[in-house]
């Protein structure tokens, strides 16, 4: 995963660099992934465009619906939050293998991905 | 939050626990062990939509239904046809409907329940399509919408908002600016903005 950091953005920010109409298209590098991931998993049979749209409008409704205060809007929050949902329904990967891994990879040493001369 | 499980009787970590960093890179972890995804298919799906696929596809098309009467009524006919004429399909383009914008009616885009959008002719949508005060108001208010992106539309043009779901995607087909009749086809997309096939401005107008 790239090491460099997406710079701060405000979403709906008059200046924003310069990038596909003046836009980027994923702000931060977690956000590629996670696009990244649905597509390909899509492509590949694992669940249907159709049922994945269904999970992502259920997961921006929810938010809409109830949000901590001052919570700024983040669709691939929501994006991926629809992937985990459908992932743990059709059985691929449920939210405690996630959590899990997530636990180890937070217990690696600082520096892990950097190359130590 | 942490929950008690009777299974275990320890405190399972739940996947809310960790940022959307942690859980994306866990569940890419998990895929790729089984077999599921590849980091080499992940990067290039990256790569193609940051730089292969944008809205100069859909100004393309746009630009042959404006020099060409043939491929425009085929386009109006059968959107998801007419574009893979021109190689634009895959996910997110299944059904193209385009809808052309005329001095009477004015056709605008959004997906109320999420972000459908052709992803084949536009790339990835902006985040002012994403944003929850457009996809709400639009629908209830087009106008006074139109009129704050800088669109002022005369009250005698219809607005026609179409709701987009994961079945139907919508290209604007936008009105042919005057004075164009001797460009090129390519010089004609050089007119058309991703904008105003989202039906946000006109063609040739670009802010």
């Amino acid at each position: 995963m790239s090491a460099v950091a997406a710079p701060a953005l405000e979403l709906e920010g008059a200046v924003s660099p310069p990038r596909s109409n003046g836009e980027l298209i994923f702000a931060e590098p977690w956000e590629s992934r996670a696009f990244a991931l649905a597509v390909a998993l899509h492509s590949s049979g694992t669940f249907t465009w159709k049922a994945f749209s269904t999970e992502l409008a259920t997961s921006i409704a929810r938010w809409e619906r109830d949000h901590p205060p001052g919570e700024c809007y983040s669709y691939y929050r929501c994006w991926l939050e629809a992937l985990e949902v459908i992932l743990e329904r059709s059985r691929v990967v449920d939210g405690a293998a996630v959590a899990g891994r997530a636990e180890l990879l937070r217990q690696r040493p600082s520096g892990h991905d950097h190359r130590h001369s | 939050m942490a929950v008690q499980t009777p299974a275990y009787g320890t405190m399972i970590p739940q996947p809310t626990e960790f940022s959307p960093q942690e859980r994306t890179e866990a569940l890419e972890e998990i895929l790729t062990e089984r077999g599921l995804v590849t980091s080499q298919v992940l990067d290039g799906l990256i790569k193609t939509y940051e730089q292969d696929v944008g809205p100069m596809n859909g100004a393309k098309v746009v630009a042959k239904a404006w020099a060409d009467p043939e491929f425009r009524a085929r386009l109006l006919a059968d959107g998801t046809a007419a574009c893979a004429e021109l190689g634009y399909k895959g996910t997110q383009g299944e059904h193209i409907v385009a809808l052309e914008n005329s001095a009477k009616v004015h056709h605008v885009v959004v997906c109320t329940l999420c972000s459908c959008y052709p992803w084949p002719l536009l790339g990835l949508p902006p985040s002012w399509y994403k944003n929850p005060a457009y996809r709400a108001r639009v629908v209830r208010e087009p106008r006074a919408v139109l009129a704050e992106f800088g669109l002022e539309l005369g009250p005698d043009v219809e607005i026609s908002v179409h709701d987009s779901t994961s079945e139907v995607r919508y290209l604007v087909v936008p009105e042919r600016p005057a004075g164009t009749e001797r460009l090129s086809e390519e010089e004609l997309a050089g007119l058309v903005s991703r904008d105003s096939m989202v039906g946000i401005e006109k063609a040739g107008q670009r802010r």
